[in-house]
């Protein structure tokens, strides 16, 4: 692996900065299997209906014999459609997701960040011949999957085309977190405002980061880390002990956290 | 009353640096009284999101909208919303970054942003709708002969290999299963043999004519799609493909031929081959085209934007060689597997039409009259 980079960092022409994570090849791998099972059930399913097509008309005397033949030869050329059109149709018609890749939350898309183009999806899906080298074994799209610095394979280099994590975009309810229970601290306006007064904006994104996550950490790390916050500001902003006795680390910077984003200063 | 002594830490926002810039070219101004600017600039998050989460909400759903419906042009009035909402969500998320950086709004945003960026700077081209009748009498030709080098190559490439297959026949006749493969190996038979057999069969015996016209047709769609993908590999294997491909022709060609069997055997091939084979030259030629872009000649571009430019005419390309094949796969299926006598000036008849009239297509097709001037 060649200096990999996890993420396509785009800046738009309004100078917005926003990172988009590139899916690795271990789940690419996995949306892959999907597509492949799918693939295969869908023929098996195919040659099903045109077997009971088959059933249907043997009995009669001329059609029988024309459907028989006609049959075989509808069954390789649908065979070989589905397998070329799958990638095609889903990519297109579900904006660079196939099941596979919804299933595993991942999504095609150009390089630069923006949405795919037929031409693309067209292209990519053709230099599926050439990554799945030798026989069906993706050797080749591996091969290029580990040596390119954005996990793209062959098809993807070709199409000018990249694939992605899909990242939650449901926006957290804040309130919960950020509004303490009880936030004693409100007692003291005066305190309040000099806790806000020494509190580096960097320092509050610090603190919502880990009132907000909380609950990603493991007991011993939050611990440790409620307690490093709450000592970092008891010393930049003392509250006399009667308001904080009994409370623990983290009701501490709750408290903090709810002192810094519960008054509109912008 | 938020305290400001010796103890504070200094806070510079983008206003007290402009101060501190106007200072160094003007007299120093009298202490001002604290400007509420110098607060602290920490964004009430809640009330920041309640404020613009409607905004937001409209935007995934303009978004969801358009997604579901690639091919849909949004009316006036509903892209100047999006591109405004576009705008007021970009500058939250710039506002959010600079002042808040709350992780889950702030990705939420980011992902947001990324979408509707690329629904707003998508390709312009695409937009164009596509124009079947003027692609098929106009672009596809053009293409063709904007790349005719790459064709030239690829077809003598072919031809090269058919002389070279019929070459080795000449001087060693019991090679011919050597290069016959294992799916086509009833062309073993010796050719007289086989067209008495054929000639005798009843014009309505089915059995297995469509199911290896089938097998037929997807071996080569698959041989044209691999002739282009190839190219990829600087070309090298789309020149061993054609060539290979080549040699089976001229393998078989020759054993027809030597045997006395040329007018069974042109009409046979010629109703599909007058289309069939065009159209691998043409996976070759688009191929070569690829080969050419990895190599990069003539150009200071990189790979990626090389190949942003030859996409348009790759896919030309290979939608016209997947026409020709579609069309060659007809005919194979429904005519050429069927050798009755009688038919076989029809069919030959048929293949040079066809023949003829795709090379007319591809040399003049699409070309604009020359103004009477230029035509002096």
């Amino acid at each position: 692996m060649l200096g990999k980079t996890t993420t396509l960092s785009i800046r738009t022409p309004e100078g917005v900065h926003f990172e988009i994570p590139i899916a690795s090849p271990f789940s690419r791998c996995l949306a892959l299997a999907v597509d492949v099972a799918i693939v295969i059930a869908l023929t098996i399913l195919l040659i099903q209906v045109i077997n009971l097509f088959g059933v249907m008309f043997s009995e009669v005397p001329v059609l029988g014999k024309v459907f028989s033949d006609f049959s075989t030869g509808a069954m390789i050329v649908l065979q070989f459609t589905v397998s070329i059109g799958y990638g095609m149709s889903t990519e297109w018609l579900w904006s660079g997701r196939t099941l596979g890749k919804r299933i595993m939350r991942l999504r095609v898309i150009d390089e630069r960040g923006l949405s795919l183009s037929l031409k693309q999806v067209i292209i990519r899906n053709l230099f599926r011949f050439l990554d799945m080298l030798p026989s069906t074994f993706y050797l080749l799209g591996g091969i290029s999957c580990a040596l390119t610095k954005r996990c793209q394979r062959l098809g993807d280099i070709a199409a000018g085309t990249l694939v992605v994590r899909e990242v939650d975009s449901t926006p957290p309810v804040l309130e919960e977190f950020v509004r303490a229970e009880k936030n004693s601290f409100a007692t003291l306006p005066h305190l309040e405002a000099r806790l806000r007064q020494r509190t580096s904006p960097e320092e509050a994104r610090l603190v919502l980061d880990a009132v907000t996550r909380r609950n990603d950490l493991t007991p011993s790390a939050r611990l440790e880390l409620f307690s490093r916050l709450a000592d970092h500001f008891r010393s930049i902003a003392e509250f006399p002990e009667e308001i904080t006795i009994g409370l623990s680390d983290e009701q501490y910077v709750r408290n903090v956290a709810a002192t810094l984003f519960h008054r509109a200063s912008v | 009353m938020a305290e400001t002594g010796a103890g504070s830490q200094p806070r510079i926002t983008l206003a007290v640096a402009r101060q501190k810039r106007i200072s160094r070219t003007t007299p120093p101004l009298p202490p001002q009284p604290p400007s509420p600017i110098l607060q602290p600039v920490i964004l009430d998050v809640e009330k920041f999101i309640l404020r613009e989460r409607p905004f937001w909400d409209e935007l995934a759903e303009l978004l969801r909208l358009q997604e579901n419906q690639p091919d849909r042009r949004p009316p006036l009035e509903e892209a100047k919303r999006f591109y405004y909402l576009y705008q007021r969500t970009s500058s939250d998320l710039v506002k959010l970054k600079t002042f808040a950086g709350e992780a889950e709004t702030t990705r939420f945003l980011e992902r947001l942003v990324a979408r509707s960026y690329s629904r707003l700077h998508e390709d312009g081209g695409e937009k164009v709708p596509f124009r079947p009748w003027r692609w098929l009498t106009r672009t596809f030709p053009a293409t063709f002969r904007r790349h005719w080098i790459a064709f030239a190559l690829s077809c003598g490439t072919f031809w090269i290999g058919a002389a070279f297959g019929a070459g080795a026949l000449q001087l060693d006749y019991k090679s011919k299963a050597d290069f016959i493969p294992p799916q086509f190996s009833h062309l073993n038979e010796k050719p007289s043999k086989r067209v008495e057999r054929e000639e005798k069969q009843d014009f309505d015996a089915f059995q297995g004519r469509h199911a290896f016209s089938a097998q037929l047709m997807t071996h080569n769609t698959k041989v044209t799609i691999m002739t282009m993908v190839t190219g990829f590999l600087w070309g090298i294997f789309t020149f061993i493909l054609l060539f290979y491909n080549g040699t089976l022709i001229g393998v078989v060609m020759f054993d027809y031929l030597s045997d006395g069997q040329g007018v069974f055997l042109t009409a046979w091939l010629l109703p599909h081959g007058s289309f069939e084979l065009p159209a691998i030259f043409i996976g070759g030629q688009a191929g070569l085209v690829i080969a050419r872009t990895m190599f990069g000649w003539g150009t200071n571009l990189r790979l990626r934007e090389r190949f942003a430019r030859i996409r348009g005419d790759l896919l030309t390309l290979i939608g016209g060689a997947a026409l020709l094949l579609i069309w060659a796969g007809i005919i194979e299926s429904f005519l050429s597997q069927y050798h009755d006598p009688r038919f076989y000036p029809w069919k030959i008849g048929l293949g040079a039409v066809q023949l003829t009239s795709l090379i007319l297509y591809l040399t003049l097709g699409g070309r604009r009259p020359r103004h009477p001037r230029e035509a002096l």
